[in-house]
Parts: C-alpha cells; structure tokens; sequence
C-alpha cells in the first residue's frame, strides 16, 4: 500500500504536469495557426487598401480601360461582370435547383442515381481551367458561339452547378419528413409535396446557398481567360452575344503589367470586388439566420 | 356515400399527374446535365489530345524534358510544366497541412461552441477570396518580402505562390479535418480520459489516429486543388517552363501555361491550341484520380463511424 | 358480426416486407362503416406497418414491398390502375407526432382542398376551412387567428388542427396513429371526444398503446402479436367487438396481453 502511494507521487504526479504543460503548449500552437490565417487575411486586407484606396474614384465606373492609368476605367468589365452574373443565374439555378429536386425528392435509389451523385461530386472538385477548355471546345468552337457573353455564362453555369446542387441537397435535406408524410396523406402528389411545402420552406436555405455560388462565379478568371474573354473592352456590351471582358480579368491585366500605377489600379478594383463580394456574403447570412424556419 | 377510388374528379386528377410526370422528366434532364458535363469535359479534352498526339509522340511528351511548344525550335516534354505544378503544390501544402490541421485539432478539440462561431465564418471568408486576389498578394507583397530575405529570388517564383496558395487552401484543409475530427465518436474519448490522458494526448494519440483516413481525405482534396489552381501561378510565379526544385526561381505550371496559350491568338487548328488541350487532359486525369481516391476514403471513413 | 355493417376496408392475406424481413404476416380482418376500429399490440408488432398500409403509405418506405390485397369499398387499392394519391385523398391520416405545416392556420386546411381540386369561390373556402376547423372542435379557439402559423398553437391544438386538415378533404377513413401520445391528459380526452363525434360521419382507424383509450373509443378491436418461428412477424391474432375482446378475448394471449396492461 505505501509503495503504491509512493510510486504515484513519484512518477505520475510529477510527470502530469509536464505533460498539462506541453498540452498547454500545443493548444496555444494550433490557436496560433488560426491566428496566423486571420493575419494573413488581415495583413491582405490592408495592402490592397493601401495600394488601391488612392486609385478609388467614380471615374473606375465611368471610364473604359485604357494606355494611361489617369484614364483607365472598369466600365467594361463591371458591365460584363453584371451581364454575366444575369446570364449565369439564369441558367444555373433553374437547372441546379431542378437536378437537386430530382436527387432529394424524386430519384429512384437505383445505379442511374449513384451515378449522378458520383458525377456531381466529382466535378465540383475539377480544376475551374478545365472547365474553361470545355467551353472552349464546345461553346466557342463547337457550337460556333465565339468568345461572347452567352458562351462564358455556359461556361460559369457548369462551373457553378455542382454547388447549387449540393447547396439545394441540403437544404432540402432540412425539411422534416413528417411535413412530406403529411401532404402526402392528405392526397398530394410528389411534385405538389416540394412545389408548395419543400421548396417553399427550404427557398431561404437554396437561395443562400445560390448566392454563395454566384460569389464564387464573380471571382473566377482563370475559365474566361481561356474561354477568351478578352482584357481589352472598350465598349458597353448590349447583349449576350457582345464579346466582354469581367471585373476580375481586368484585374489581372492590370496586374501583369509592370508600371506601379496599373498595380494601384488592380488593387482599387480589388477593393470594389471585395465589397460587392462580402455584401453577397453579409446578405446569405442574414438569409440563413433571419429567415430560416425553425422546426 | 360509397364513391369508389375511380368515380373521384377524374379530370383534376388527369392534369395533376401530367404536371407531376413533366416536372419529373424535366428535374431529371437537369440532373443529367452533371453527367453531360463530364460527358463533354473527357469528349473535348480527348478529342484534341488525339490530334495532338498525332503529330508529337506520347514519348517524347512524358520524357522529353524541354517544353517550348510556342518557340521556333519546338520541344513538348511536359515534365517541366509537371515539375513546376507539383513543386507550387508542394510547397503550398508546406503551409496549409500544417496550419490546416492544427487549426482543425483547435477547433475540433478545444475551441468552445461560441469560438467555433467566430471562427469558422472568419476562414470561409479566406476561402472565398477570389484567387486573383492571392496572386495580386503574392507578386506584390509577398515577393519582395522573399527578395528582401534571399536577394537571389526572381521576380516571378515559386515559393511566394507557394505561401499565398497556402493560405487559399488552409481553410479547406481544416474544415475537411475538422469535420473526420469531429465524427470520431464521443466515446472514444471518453474511453482516453477515462485511462487519465490529457486532453493534447487525447486529441493527438486516440483522436487524430482514429480519423486519419479522413485527414488522408482531406489532405488528398487540398493536393488537387493545389494542382488545379490557375490564377495565383499564372500571376506570381512566372512563364518559364523548367525542371527544378529551386522555389526562388522562375516556372511555369500546367494552369499558367494553358493561361499563358489563352491570353495570345492561338489559331485553331495550330499546334499550340491543341497542346493546352493536352496539358488539360494530363490535368484533369491528375486531379480525377485524386478526387476519386479522396471520394473513396471518406466514403470508408463515414462508414466505419455511422 | 359482419350483418350488422357494412364493410370499408378488407386485408385478404395481407403479408408486408422490410427488404426479406416480413414484418405482418397473413392479415386477414375488417373495418366497418362509421365504427372506431382499434388496433392494439405490444410495440414493434407491426401495428403502424398495417395502419400505413391503408393510404399507402408505407410504400413510401424504399424497401417496403406487400402481398395480398387491400379492399377499399371493394376495390383493391392496390391494383396496378390505381394512383396512390386517389387513395390517400381517400383515406385520410392522421400522425402521432402533430405534424402541421409552417404556414397560417387557414392554409394548413385550405391547401389540401386547392390541390384536391376545389374550384369554388373565396367565400366558399373560407366555409370549407371553418367546418373543418368546427369538425376537430378547434373553431372556437383559432377563429380570430386564422391567418397565424399552425406551428403556434399548442401541442393539443396542433393535433386538432391535423385532423381538421384531414377531415377538410372528406375522406371516407381516417387512419389514425397513436394521435394522443404526445399530448397531456386533458388534450388526449379532448381528442377521445373529437373521435366520438367524428364516427357520425368518417369511419376511424386507431392504434393505441393505451388500453383504457382501446375501451373508451372503439367498437371494434383488433388484436396484434409477434408470430411465426423466430417470433418476428406480427399478425392480427383476434378481431371483435371492443367489449368481447375486453371482457371474454378467445386468445390466451390477447387476455395476457390487456389484462397484463390492466395490472
Ligand atoms: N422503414 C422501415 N424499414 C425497415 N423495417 C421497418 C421499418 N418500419 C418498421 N420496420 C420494422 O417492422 C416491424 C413493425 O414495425 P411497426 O412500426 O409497424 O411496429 P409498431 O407495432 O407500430 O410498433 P410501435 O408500437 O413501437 O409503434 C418492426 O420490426 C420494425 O423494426
Ligand atoms: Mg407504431
């Protein structure tokens, strides 16, 4: 009994300290490496201001992009981003949200199925380039559409359609199946049941999801590039068959060229797709948190 | 009062179950888009890869170690645009498994439900950056950091792509973590506490072993994406294609070259148009493979804890 | 005992499966014209099993497949020309959990009448809804809300309002199952009393865990068990009058079973 007593103090005691210390040590370590995404979120966040806070004027919306960064302007690229949001959407989403419909609420458990869902998790993890080089292929050259607005929404709309999907599977998800049982049971048919219970109860959820998406949309370059929206636009695109050029390409112009000045202009219209892009994001959340039913 | 099922409102009826039979055709047309899709992403890409390897042999394509498609003296060796993909990759998994994990242990193990709230939100909005974004950040701020400390870097490199990809990627690294984490069931720790382990020995020898293979996951997902990101590379870390595992210096990835190819006028039927298509068939079969393997061990994973 | 009424709906055979698992077997029993038929077991019988099988909706369960036929004013329900949703406008259900929709009271009763085809006027719909609502005894306490969500009433209201919902339609039955589980004492009476008046007019189905409610409510019984080898599928082992089964049950089992519950 008293070597027992005495061996704990010895060995456990003593030992469990350091070994309180060092769990100690790991917990500040792993909140440092938190801490040390945030600064860097933060430390990005100040450099662009500072670069492009002296490039930010109304004149970024009035003019077109040009040789001399006095003159340079957006206009092109905030019309073409705003045209290509429209055309994007409205493909998109009918479509994402229908294919959801189908995966949550109407699909058979059979190999068809299986393989769709495989199919969509799968894209959503191929490279956004590769997307590119179908609209290329196919909407450019094959279908004879050429480097316009209507080819790269296609594009930007397959892109985005494995998120609406998933988005949507979720939030359907959420409707509880009691609320199903009940339409049913009062003579419902499948279609009815989602057309005015899920649909209507999940339409915040979808929509928020929906949103995420198009933010995503508005960010992305690398398919357009190879699509071959153009980085020199000196003209206001009037419909879906203008060819374009977006906000965040002509970022990328800017940013490859050498002189400072144009650097200053990236950043300043960094800062603009910053904004539009936190205000969709502040706007889901309010969504998710202000009109959400809660079951 | 004995109406039979048939004698009811046939007419209403009739109508409905139209209604019911188009909307379900149609959800499933859209469903199939997904399938379409892929369809058409492995139809374009092979279709121009054929035609590309029918003037460059697929040797000379995997072992030649010169690429220079776009010069007089034409070279198609794509290991140079394969070396310089997997050392930005590489690199940037340097920064994000390391961080990411961490960051998916703390939020995981020991932040408490309110922190969880706070922070989580903060690195989605890490994520949702757009990559241009990080590519601006990594030629503008974070290389001439880098020169200021090794004086021989390049202006165009690696290793600042490398560091800004990282932290694109952090966010997706902790989260997928975070959440094999999370599922390893409550009783496991309970049985590690109950032995008298601290929470670290909990977290690091009962936890984090019993969801490796979602962390395997995870780390699986972060390596592909790495792979196919496009803008930051083509932005910071140059257009020079070469074998070397040098971050100081000055390459190209696959990504930056189908950009580079992109933004000149590439005639149609020129070799240059059919390369990019080449390179993004590589690409594709590089991140395919790794999706599907990242799918497969989640799947397992779920398995084992549901 | 079949002389006295005439019947509504008819098992012939009636076996159910899980995938391979068969969980009622051979069910063979009857359900009378404005009668309170009951359906009493121990848990995991098959009891719900049976009950869905009514409106169809068990084959809602993936796996769920069935044998035998299901006579409805003899028509069997389950006929390959049949449309479930005829069926279930039919037979109407009511749940054990209260289950209204999140929208206003008056919608709750009034979507089901828009989808089943109802075509009259604004004023005639406000008519149906407050019948309905009259019906399941909730008028007078919602009438000056209509237009607030089903989700705000009471546990008791909102069973009172799913049964308005059901009874909107006209349906010829109403299924109902374990409806008074989840409510107190007082909101279970209120029930029992609702389901009292409802026979002049619907034919009732319950299944009930509750014994005294089995002999208050009903007029018929139907008495489920566990049979077979391994003891797993459930069949009706004893269908009568409530107070023969209660009073003088044939099956040895079935007096085990109520008077166990009685003490
Ligand atoms: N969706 C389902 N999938 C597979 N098996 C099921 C399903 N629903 C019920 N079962 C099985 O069928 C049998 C009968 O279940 P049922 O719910 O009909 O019993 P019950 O008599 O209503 O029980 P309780 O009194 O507990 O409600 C049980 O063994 C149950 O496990
Ligand atoms: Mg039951």
């Amino acid at each position: 009994m008293s070597t027992l007593t005495a061996l704990k103090d010895v060995t456990f005691e003593r030992n469990l300290s350091f070994r309180k210390l060092k769990g100690k040590i790991f917990e500040i370590l792993a909140f440092f490496a938190i801490l040390l995404g945030i600064a860097m979120l933060l430390t990005l966040l100040v450099d662009v201001f500072l670069d492009g806070l002296p490039w930010l004027s109304t004149r970024l919306f009035t003019e077109f992009p040009s040789r001399f960064p006095e003159k340079a302007g957006l206009r092109s690229a905030l019309q073409g981003s705003i045209w290509l949001m429209f055309l994007t959407a409205l493909m998109a989403i009918p479509v994402g949200v229908g294919a959801g419909i189908y995966l949550e609420e109407f699909a058979p458990q059979n190999r068809i199925t299986r393989f769709i869902e495989i199919n969509v998790a799968n894209l959503a993890g191929v490279p956004s380039i590769i997307y590119g080089l179908l609209g290329l292929g196919l909407f450019v050259r094959q279908l004879g559409l050429g480097r316009t607005l209507i080819a790269g929404a296609m594009t930007m709309a397959l892109l985005v359609l494995p998120i609406i999907i998933v988005t949507t599977r979720e939030a359907i998800r959420a409707v509880p199946n009691s609320i199903r049982q009940a339409a049913l049971a009062i003579g419902a048919t499948d279609w009815e049941v989602s057309r005015d219970h899920v649909l209507v109860y999940s339409a915040p959820a979808i929509l928020t999801g929906v949103i995420l998406a198009m933010s995503r949309a508005i960010g992305e370059t690398a398919p357009l590039i190879t699509i071959g929206a153009l980085t020199y636009i000196a003209f206001d695109p009037k419909g879906p068959f203008d060819i374009f050029t977006v906000l965040p390409i002509q970022i990328f112009n800017w940013v490859s060229l050498p002189q400072p000045a144009f650097h200053g202009l990236a950043a300043a219209g960094i800062i603009i797709l910053l904004i539009v892009l936190l205000s969709m994001n502040a706007l889901a959340i309010w969504l998710r948190n202000r009109l959400t039913i809660h079951w | 009062m004995t109406t039979t099922i048939h004698s009811l409102n046939p007419q209403n009826h009739l109508k409905r179950d139209r209604e019911r039979k188009i909307v379900r055709a149609l959800t499933f047309i859209f469903a199939l888009v997904s399938v379409g899709t892929t369809a058409g992403i492995i139809y374009e890409l092979l279709k121009e890869t054929v035609l590309f390897f029918q003037e460059v042999s697929i040797i000379e394509f995997f072992t030649d170690t010169r690429w220079t498609p776009l010069f007089a003296s034409k070279r198609f060796g794509v290991l140079p645009l394969v070396n310089g993909t997997l050392l930005v990759a590489a690199g940037a998994m340097l920064v994000a498994v390391p961080l990411g994990l961490l960051a998916a242990i703390f939020l995981s193990e020991y932040a408490s439900e309110r922190m969880r709230k706070v922070l989580k939100p903060i690195l989605e909005v890490l994520a949702g950056i757009p990559t241009v974004v990080y590519g601006y950040f990594a030629l503008l701020f974070i290389t001439p950091i880098l020169r200021d400390l090794f004086p021989e870097t390049q202006i165009f490199n690696a290793a600042s792509a490398s560091i800004a990809m990282g932290f694109m990627i952090l966010p997706l690294m902790a989260s997928v973590s975070e959440d094999a984490l999370s599922a390893v069931p409550r009783s496991l720790r309970e049985a590690s506490y109950a032995l008298g382990a601290t929470k670290f020995e909990t977290a690091v020898q009962v936890v984090l072993p019993a969801a490796l293979s979602g962390v395997a996951a995870a780390f699986i997902l972060a390596v592909s994406r790495a792979i196919g990101e496009t803008m930051i590379v083509a932005i910071a870390a140059g257009q020079q294609p070469k074998l070397t595992l040098n971050p100081l210096q000055s390459i190209e990835t696959m990504t930056a070259y189908i950009v580079q190819v992109s933004l000149g006028d590439t005639p149609h039927q020129s070799i240059a148009y059919k390369t990019i298509f080449a390179v993004g068939m590589l690409l594709f079969a590089m991140t395919l493979v790794m999706n599907i393997i990242s799918y497969f061990i989640t799947k397992r994973f779920r398995e084992k804890y549901e | 005992m079949d002389n006295n009424h005439n019947t509504v709906l008819e098992t012939k055979n009636l076996n159910i499966y899980y995938g391979d698992f068969l969980a009622i077997k051979d069910v063979n029993f009857k359900v009378f014209r404005h009668q309170i038929t009951a359906i009493i077991g121990p848990s995991g019988c098959g009891k719900s099993t049976l009950l869905r099988s009514f409106n169809r909706m068990n084959e809602l369960v993936p796996s769920a497949r069935s044998e035998g036929k299901i006579l409805f004013n003899g028509e069997d329900i389950y006929d390959p020309s049949i449309d479930p949703v005829e069926v279930r406008r039919r037979i109407g259900m009511v749940f054990q959990k209260p289950n209204p929709f999140p929208k206003s009271i008056y919608e709750n009763i009034a979507w089901g009448l828009k989808i089943n085809g109802f075509r009259g006027s604004k004023s005639e719909l406000d008519d149906l809804v407050e019948q309905a609502l009259r019906g399941a005894a909730l008028w007078d306490e919602v009438k000056d809300k209509l237009d607030q969500s089903g989700l705000s009433l009471s546990g008791g209201q909102q069973q009172r309002l799913c049964i308005a919902r059901a009874i909107a339609i006209k349906p010829e039955v109403i299924l109902m199952d374990e409806p008074a589980s989840a409510l107190d004492p007082i909101a279970t009476l209120k029930i029992e009393d609702l389901m009292r008046e409802l026979k002049e007019n619907y034919t009732i189905v319950i299944v009930t865990h509750n014994m005294q409610e089995a002999a208050r409510v009903s007029d018929y019984t139907a008495m489920m068990m566990l049979t077979g080898d391994e003891e797993r599928s459930g069949t009706v082992i004893e269908f009568d009058q409530t107070n023969v089964i209660f009073t003088r049950p044939k099956d040895k089992r079935t007096e085990d079973y109520i008077t166990g519950r009685f003490g």
